[in-house]
Order: structure tokens, then C-alpha cells, then sequence
């Protein structure tokens, strides 16, 4: 009897037999650089459309809306000549606009947003070191948190084993999913923070209080991000877990399943081990294509909840037209999406051995 | 499978049968097999169920009801917090509008700009599909990564720049449109990846041999397949670009002059409705809200259904 | 190829006469539930498997046969349901054991070696953890652990056993060939030495060559555990080879059973004889024939004999619709007996009231 023979030798073996040309090779094909040229590539691409977009409008937006806040007697009032000035050097409007496209590019890539309008001549990087904190922290929590929460509701949804009367989970989860998020919070602030008093009714602190690093700060920083936190949170278990009900649905056709069951295994490990583990697979690639859309309802939970972020810092800057501002914020979210999926990327083979570091 | 309605309809005719009752049973004939699928599709008929109560609560409000009210001022001036009460049966808010009237006049423009903007995208997203599918290599390359980078690219911030270059902020038809800008990714993607693997099927292989045009295979051989998809994205696009519209308008930058649901969410932010104990102001704008989600999401997962068996076994 | 001269197994083929049943199957039903009404998948089959004895099940996709086999192990699922009949496994009914005790049965007396090896691994999990799972879900609550170095033995004596390197082991399924793959299915089906194991078409989707190697080795782990096998496969010539006793199955039911060189040489029932002429042979050549008609649907079947619209032998109406019985011609040749779909019904018909 002939045995079948491996077919793949691993990536090892074959790295520690290749010549010189033979790694060059391996390297330019591998999964890792492609997947950060195609992060450079989301990057340029993006910066490029919002370089084009306000150009294709014909009109000088910007301006006029400069001009009518400052005939207002608006938000700037001192120094508008030297803003004004400022801003035709930093736009270049005179120069060819293959020369506007090169100081854009390089400004950018020193990752230099330029100066707000409103608040000249703070520059739109301070201002978003400013809020970004506050955003990281209740966005990080959130979708760790969501996504957990979620998907694991959503893998007990899907398992034929739970008890039946958690279906009745289901359509209320579902709904939640269906809702945007910010809505949400409009609910909860009203039942939560207005009828009951329970949680203040928004802001990141009480305005009384000074940042330190004591205990009645943190209780009162903690307080204030509940209500957002739980928002965000409600909304992204009830996404999580309608997908993952379906994947873990989906799963239990599969012929391994049949196989894990056939083995005799324990209800808990097949659950574990052979359902969660496949039906992860696509909320994990999922994780990374929603997390833009994630962001977009955290900008806008900050909105409802005047929470200081970055969401914030874009509505103020919405409201006074302030235009680099707007433009640094929507560099920084979409940078920070594509770290995330290229974060995700890197990070997935780990979870499916099928997809190969040295291949596709 | 014995039902009130199935015994009611004959299977073997009677010997004299009136026109109308001919007539009955033609008609029957169509709907009966909608009706048999709908019983094992809950979730398509639910959703559509949902979509039609609030058409009908829109459609009934506008035969009964003087819309013209959602103007500023329609209620009597110096008092305009009303509760609701029969005058007003979802009262007013803080500048006059009768909010019953805002709810039957703004549902339907927030679905508009739904559809013109599924409309869109899914046009552009399905042309764009089939024409890299066509001429596969670098074209097809450069749809992909469009679509790849699109998808990166959260759609509300590529709006936001679109909606503060124009000039005196977007009508309702244009906020659709500017939403299926961002929104065509998602039909092509799916289309692309249908089409590719259609191609390489048997009968559309036998139709290229036998000299069928690219249209005439496109439309006889391709389309039909593809309905059950199309279909799908145009929901999903729907239901996008409303989502994103509503964001838009949360953040003020939508038509001022539309009482669409989501620029009713913006007043009340501005006017801090909640702080003033108006819940009748931002309640009906969030349910009918809720209604179209829930009611898109639910057809899109019935159509999930209709092309992917596999998932019927349990839902 | 001629198919009585090259069978190795009957031609060593051990006196059962004698030993218990391994697996008694008794009037067993497997039904579906669907909205167009109840699908009756498995009719009332009866068979038994004595210890030692490789009993193959053949007939056309959608016999019932890979039903019953996975009925057998209690893996049905909804709409399914066992609707009817016993499984004895040594005496036990697997069909009124509670699910924990099912659970625990399966693997340590009665093993699955899968149809579609392509899929049956999970795809991301080592082979060798996916041999150690089984064996650890088994472990008595009392019994001691084994450690890491007694598990990885075990498990590279098992993939040696079934003709695998040890290093098989450290791989991922997508990284072994389809032959490859169904080895390791049958290293995890006899990893805790079960006196029953059922082979649900484990040739399916491997090549020519693979198949017989396959079935090779499965016969040699068979006498190796002196296990009994029931073995499920619509290929004649592999059943041919393997089996001692086998039985065809149609539209649900067993039509005919007999030792395997009996029902190559002398097939009563029209369906096996048609069944065995459709087999393509060396050295005659002849088109390729398959048997004339259509299956019935499973649904809402009429009462009698369900071969009857495809049966070459001219029978009347009213032959057609007497309900047939399985019986005993000779000792271990079982036979539904009926006008239409036995030719020499008259010289048993005094067997049945019919």
C-alpha cells in the first residue's frame, strides 16, 4: 500500500532550501505585503477623494462660509485677515492643481491636518489629540465588549441544544440590531438619565470637576460613559448575534459537525471546539469590514451624548463650517480603519490555518 | 397543509362554473403558490407586513389628514407644546409643527431617499460587476480594489464631505443620490462574484457555443439568476442609504426645509427635547424609524433564504 | 473484472453461523417530516450483523440506505425522526437509551467512519487533537488522565494502523489528500477498538486506485478488532470484494438479503438482478445500461410492491398492489417476495399467503 504522501511541505521547509531570488520572491508574493500595500492603497485613494470632492463642486465653499460667519460676527472675529490669508497659502487655490495635490500629499503624509478656522490658529492636530482619548477609551471597551457579548448570545441562538425560550431572545435582538445606535441612546437618556436620574444626562465629566487622577473623578468620568457605553453596546450585541446565529445555523450542516457528533463528543466541546470555533471565523472578517460603520455610530452616540471625542469635535466643526477640521477627522477615522482591517488581516491566519502567510 | 382558504377554492371544478367564479379561481391559481412559499418564509412576509402597515398609516393620513400642517407656526402661536390630544394626535413641538403631520409627510421621504439611493447604487453596482466580470484583467482589478477600498471607507464620512461642498445643504433627491456614491459597492461585489461564477457554468457555456450575443446571454441566461441577488443588495442599499442619511441629518447637514424623519431627529437634538420631557416629538420619528429597519432587515434575510436553501432547515 | 472469482473475502470467509449478533436492527423506521407530508425514508427494515461478519447495505441514492446508517447511530435530525423498530447493539436498544448514554456509546462500541471524508475533519483543528478529543470525551469520570505523552502514542500507533505517518498528526486537514483524509476518519472510528463500526460510503469522491486502498484497510482494521461493519455503498464491485453478506435496499425498504456470492450468482428480486447486469465487466463488452425508470418518490407511497412500475416481469394490477414480505428461501437468503417483482415467485409461493 502506498501512503498518499504530504502535499504541502510547510512554509519553513521551503524558506530554509531558497536561494536569494527564490526569498525576494516569496516576500513580494507574501500575504503580508499585499495586504500592507493594499493598506497604503486605501489610504491614497481615500486622501485623493477628499482631495477631489470639494473641487468638484465648482464653488469655493469654504470661503463664502468663512466670509458669512465672519458678516455673522460668528465664531471668528479676531484675525480673520490673517486666517484668510492663511488659508489661500494652505489651499493654494492659485497654484496648478497638480502642485495643490503634491503639498496636500506631503502635508499628509507629515500626517499635518492643518489649522482650524474657528479656533485659528489652533492646529486641527492638537485638537483631535485632544478628543481622540476620550473616543479610544469608550470605543474600545465597547467593541471588545459588543463583540463578545454578541457573539456569544448569538452562538447560543444558533445552538439546537440551548433551551427553546432562549428564541424568544431573538426578535428583541434583532430589532436592537436594526436600530441605530444613536437612537438608542436617545431612548436611554430619556428612560435612564431623565425619568429616573439615574446616570447624568451627558458630557464626559461634570463640568465642575478638574481632570486628576483621583477616585471621585474616575467614579464621575465612569458614570458619564454608562449610558453611551451601553448604547453602543446594545445596538452591536444585537448585530453580532444575528450573524452569528446564522453562521452557527449554517455550521450545523456541515459534515464535521455530523462527524463531532458521530465521535460522541461532549455537548460543550462540540459547542466550543467545532461550532463557536468555524462560526467565528466570518464575525471575525466581519469585525473588520463593519468596524468603519462602528465608528460612524460611535461618532454619532458622541453627537447625542455631547461626549468631548472626535465625534464631537466633527459636529462643532460641521456647525462652524470649519473645514479642516472636518477634513482631519475624516483622515484620522479613515486611517484608523484601515490600521484595523489591516490589523485584522495580519492577525486572521492565526485563527484559520487554512489561509497560508507564504500564499494567495 | 388543510386551510379555510384552500377549501374553499375547488381543486376539481364544478360542472357549471359562473365567469366570476372563473374568474376566482384564475387568480387563485397565482396567489395560492405565493401564499404556500409566504407560510414557509415568516420572515419575508413579516417584513413586508411591517413596510406595508406604515404605507398604509402614510397613505390613510394623507387621504385624511391636512398634511400642509408640517410647516413651522401650524399651531397656534405662543402656545406650541402641545401633548398629543385630538387636535393634535402627536401633539407639536417647540416651533408649531404639527408633529402627526410631520410623521405622514417625512416617512415617505426618508424611503425616498432610500430607494433612489438602492436604485442607484444597485444599477451602477450591477453594470459595474457585469462589466468586470466581461473584461476580467486590469478592469476587472480596478472594480475590485473600488470596491475593496470603498468597503474600508465608512460611507458617513465621505457624505459628510460631499453634503459641506454644497452649497445650501442637499435637497432629499440629492441626498439619495449622494448616498448611491458610496453605496454601489456592495451590489458590485456580490453581483461581481455571482456573475464570475456563473460564467463558468455549463449552460451559459452552451449558450455562448450556440452563438448567443453577450446581451442576449446577459438578459436570457445571467438575469434571472440573478434576481434573488439583485434583489437582496437593493434591500441591503435601501436600508444603507437610509441609515446613512439619518446620520447625516443627526449631524445637521441635511435638507432644513424636509420634515424627513431623520431631520426630525435633528431638531430634537438641537432643541434638547428629551431635557423638555417632549417624548412625543422623538418617539414616533424612532419607531417609524424601527419599522423600516426592522422591516428591510427582515425581507432581506427572508430573500438570504430564497437563495441559500440551506438556511431554511431552522429559521 | 469477474466478481465471484477475485472475492478475497468470501474466499476466507469465517463460520459466523454460530456467533451472537453484534447489531440487530428490528422493523426499523426513519421518517421526514415535511410540509408536503411524511416521508417514509426507511420502512420497516430488519437486519442483522453478527459479530465478526462484514454485512454490506447497497442500492440507488436515495434508498434510505446512508439514512438508516446514521439512523442507527441516532444522528438523525429534524425533520427526521426514528419513528419505529429497535437497534440492538449487544443486546442494547440504542433507540430508548437516553442521549447521554447514546453519547457515550458512540465511538467506544459503535463507530462512524463518515461519507464525504473531504469535510468530515474540522478545518481548524490539528489532526492528532481531533483523534485525542474522542478519546478523552470517553474517559470514565473516575478514571485517571492520561497524560500528553500516552495520548500522543495512542494517537500515532492509530494513524500507523490505518497506514499514515505519525507526523500526520501535526497537519491540518486542508493540508491531506482525500485519501489522506478518510484514513484519518477511520483512525478516529477504531481509536477506542469498537466491536461495531459503520462505513457510510466511505469511497466517495476518491479515485479508482484510493477506493480499493481504502477499502483494503478497512478490511484489515475490520479483522483486526474482529469488529462487524455495516457497510453502506452503491458500487457493487467494491461490495463485492468486501463484503460477506449483503443486503439491497429500495425505496426504504430491504428487498433482498443474502451472502454475497449469492446474490452475485443467483438474485431473486428483479431489482438486484437488474442492479448486478448494470455492472460494467472486462470481458464483455456491452453499452452501459442503468435500470430503466425513476425511483419513486418516498412521499405519500402507495401500499404493495413499490418496484413494480420498473420490474420486467409482466405482473397484473392487482399483483402490483399486494403488500410483499420479506422471507427466508433458503437459510440467510431473505427475499420480498411478490408476482411482479420475482420471477420464480411460483416456486416459493408457498412461503407466503399471497
Amino acid at each position: 500500500m502506498t501512503p498518499d504522501g504530504v502535499r504541502s511541505e510547510s512554509v519553513v521547509s521551503r524558506l530554509k532550501h531558497a536561494t536569494f531570488t527564490e526569498l525576494l520572491f516569496v516576500v513580494f508574493h507574501s500575504f503580508l505585503l499585499r495586504r500592507f500595500l493594499f493598506f497604503l492603497l486605501v489610504i491614497w485613494i481615500a486622501a485623493t477623494v477628499i482631495f477631489i470632492i470639494p473641487r468638484l463642486s465648482g464653488q469655493d465653499p469654504v470661503k463664502e462660509k468663512l466670509l458669512l460667519e465672519a458678516q455673522r460676527g460668528g465664531a471668528i472675529q479676531t484675525g480673520f485677515e490673517q486666517m484668510a490669508e492663511a488659508y489661500q497659502k494652505r489651499l493654494g487655490l492659485d497654484q496648478p492643481i497638480l502642485t495643490q495635490y503634491k503639498n496636500y500629499m506631503f502635508d499628509l503624509v507629515r500626517f499635518d491636518l492643518g489649522t482650524s478656522i474657528a479656533f485659528y490658529p489652533r492646529s486641527v492636530n492638537s485638537m483631535i489629540a485632544d478628543s481622540i482619548l476620550w473616543t479610544i477609551g469608550l470605543l474600545g471597551t465597547v467593541i471588545v465588549l459588543g463583540f463578545l457579548i454578541g457573539t456569544l448570545a448569538g452562538a447560543l441562538l444558533g445552538w439546537p441544544r440551548s433551551p427553546g425560550y432562549l428564541q424568544f431572545l431573538f426578535m428583541p435582538l434583532l430589532t436592537l440590531s436594526a436600530v441605530p445606535q444613536y437612537l438608542l441612546g436617545l431612548i436611554l437618556i430619556y428612560v435612564l438619565a431623565f425619568k429616573f436620574s439615574w446616570f447624568p444626562l451627558f458630557g464626559a465629566y461634570n463640568p465642575g470637576t478638574l481632570p486628576s487622577w483621583d477616585f471621585a473623578y474616575i467614579w464621575d468620568v465612569i458614570q458619564h460613559a454608562i449610558l453611551p457605553a451601553l448604547a453602543f453596546i446594545l445596538g452591536a450585541i444585537g448585530f453580532w448575534a444575528v450573524g452569528m446565529r446564522g453562521m452557527m445555523i449554517n455550521n450545523q450542516g456541515e459534515d464535521f459537525m455530523i462527524q463531532a457528533e458521530a465521535k460522541g463528543l461532549k455537548g460543550a466541546r462540540i459547542f466550543m471546539r467545532y461550532a463557536v470555533r468555524n462560526a467565528m471565523l466570518p464575525q471575525v472578517t466581519g469585525l473588520a469590514l463593519s468596524y468603519g460603520t462602528l465608528l460612524s455610530g460611535a461618532i454619532l452616540i458622541e453627537r447625542i451624548f455631547m461626549y468631548p471625542g472626535i465625534g464631537d469635535t466633527l459636529f462643532q466643526a460641521i456647525r462652524l463650517s470649519d473645514f479642516f477640521v472636518i477634513r482631519g477627522v475624516v483622515m484620522t477615522v479613515i486611517l484608523s480603519v484601515a490600521t484595523a482591517t489591516f490589523l485584522v488581516d495580519v492577525l486572521y491566519p492565526l485563527l484559520d490555518p487554512r489561509i497560508n502567510y507564504g500564499r494567495r | 397543509m388543510d386551510t379555510p382558504q384552500a377549501s374553499q377554492s375547488p381543486t376539481s371544478p364544478p360542472p357549471s362554473r359562473s365567469k366570476t367564479d372563473e374568474l376566482k379561481q384564475l387568480y387563485w391559481d397565482r396567489i395560492n403558490p405565493i401564499i404556500r412559499y409566504a407560510r414557509r418564509n415568516p420572515p419575508l412576509i413579516f417584513g413586508v407586513l411591517l413596510l406595508g402597515g406604515l404605507m398604509l398609516f402614510v397613505g390613510i393620513g394623507y387621504l385624511v389628514y391636512d398634511t400642509e400642517q408640517y410647516r413651522v407656526l401650524s399651531a397656534d402661536p405662543g402656545d406650541t407644546r402641545h401633548p398629543p390630544s385630538l387636535q393634535y394626535p402627536f401633539g407639536t413641538d417647540t416651533a408649531g409643527r404639527d408633529l402627526f403631520a410631520v410623521a405622514i409627510r417625512g416617512t415617505p421621504l426618508t424611503l425616498r431617499i432610500g430607494l433612489i439611493a438602492g436604485f442607484f447604487a444597485v444599477s451602477f453596482g450591477t453594470v459595474l460587476a457585469f462589466i468586470a466580470a466581461y473584461y476580467r484583467g486590469l478592469v476587472d482589478g480596478t472594480v475590485r480594489v473600488m470596491a475593496d477600498v470603498g468597503m474600508t471607507v465608512p460611507p458617513l464620512l465621505i457624505l459628510i464631505l460631499i453634503a459641506i461642498n454644497i452649497e445650501g445643504g442637499l435637497s432629499v433627491d440629492q441626498m439619495g443620490l449622494a448616498v448611491a456614491t458610496v453605496a454601489w459597492v456592495w451590489p458590485a461585489r456580490t453581483i461581481r462574484a455571482q456573475v464570475l461564477i456563473m460564467r463558468e457554468q455549463s449552460y451559459v457555456e452552451i449558450s455562448r457555443l450556440s452563438g448567443s450575443s453577450g446581451m442576449a446571454i446577459i438578459f436570457k441566461e445571467m438575469m434571472p439568476n440573478l434576481i434573488p441577488y439583485i434583489t437582496a443588495s437593493f434591500v441591503t442599499s435601501v436600508a444603507a442609504g437610509i441609515l446613512a442619511s439619518i446620520g447625516l441629518e443627526a449631524l445637521g447637514l441635511g435638507p432644513f426645509d424636509s420634515p424627513t424623519l431623520g431631520m426630525t431627529i435633528f431638531w430634537n437634538i438641537q432643541q434638547s427635547s428629551i431635557i423638555l420631557g417632549m417624548w412625543w416629538w422623538w418617539l414616533p420619528p424612532i419607531v417609524a424609524i424601527v419599522i423600516v429597519f426592522v422591516g428591510l432587515f427582515l425581507i432581506s434575510s427572508g430573500l438570504d433564504e430564497w437563495s441559500n436553501p440551506r438556511l431554511r432547515q431552522r429559521v | 473484472m469477474t466478481l465471484e472469482v477475485t472475492n478475497e473475502a468470501s474466499s476466507t470467509r469465517p463460520d459466523l453461523s454460530n456467533r451472537d449478533f453484534a447489531l440487530d436492527i428490528q422493523d426499523f423506521k426513519v421518517y421526514y417530516d415535511t410540509p408536503r407530508g411524511i416521508v417514509k425514508a426507511v420502512d420497516g427494515v430488519s437486519l442483522a450483523i453478527r459479530q465478526g461478519e462484514r454485512f454490506a447495505l447497497v442500492g440507488e441514492s436515495g434508498s434510505g440506505k446512508s439514512t438508516l446508517a446514521m439512523a442507527v447511530m441516532r444522528l438523525t435530525r429534524p425533520p427526521g425522526r426514528i419513528a419505529g423498530g429497535n437497534v440492538l447493539l449487544h443486546g442494547t436498544d440504542l433507540v430508548s437509551i437516553s442521549e447521554e448514554e447514546m453519547r457515550q456509546t458512540r465511538l467506544a462500541d459503535i463507530a462512524l467512519v463518515p461519507q464525504g471524508a473531504m469535510n468530515s475533519l474540522n478545518p481548524v483543528m490539528k489532526i492528532s487533537n481531533q483523534v485525542i478529543d474522542g478519546i478523552i470525551d470517553h474517559i470514565p469520570e473516575d478514571a485517571p488522565k492520561p497524560d500528553a505523552d500516552e495520548l500522543e502514542n495512542r494517537v500515532n500507533e492509530l494513524l500507523v494502523r490505518v497506514g499514515l505517518a505519525p507526523m500526520v498528526g501535526q497537519l491540518y486537514p486542508h493540508e491531506l489528500s482525500g485519501g489522506m483524509k478518510q484514513r484519518v476518519a477511520m483512525a478516529i472510528a477504531i481509536s477506542l477498538s469498537p466491536r461495531v463500526i459503520i462505513a457510510d460510503e466511505p469511497t466517495s469522491a476518491l479515485d479508482v486506485i484510493v477506493q480499493r486502498q481504502i477499502m483494503q484497510t478497512l478490511g484489515q482494521l475490520q479483522e483486526g478488532l474482529d469488529a462487524a461493519v455495516l457497510l453502506v455503498g452503491h458500487d457493487m464491485g467494491l461490495v463485492a470484494q468486501f463484503a460477506d453478506t449483503v443486503g439491497v435496499m429500495y425505496a426504504g425498504k430491504l428487498v433482498e438479503i443474502a451472502p454475497v456470492e449469492t446474490i452475485f450468482s443467483n438474485p431473486l428480486h428483479a431489482y438486484p438482478q437488474l442492479l448486478i447486469e448494470s455492472i460494467p465487466t472486462m470481458d464483455e463488452r456491452k453499452p452501459l445500461t442503468g435500470i430503466p425508470g425513476l425511483q419513486p418518490s418516498l412521499l405519500n407511497l402507495p401500499e404493495g410492491d413499490v418496484f413494480a412500475p420498473r420490474s420486467p416481469i409482466p405482473h397484473t394490477p392487482e399483483d402490483a398492489a399486494t403488500v410483499p414480505k420479506l422471507v427466508e428461501v433458503e437459510p440467510g437468503h431473505w427475499v420480498q417476495l411478490s408476482r411482479s417483482s420475482v420471477a420464480d415467485f411460483n416456486t416459493y409461493a408457498h412461503l407466503v399467503d399471497y
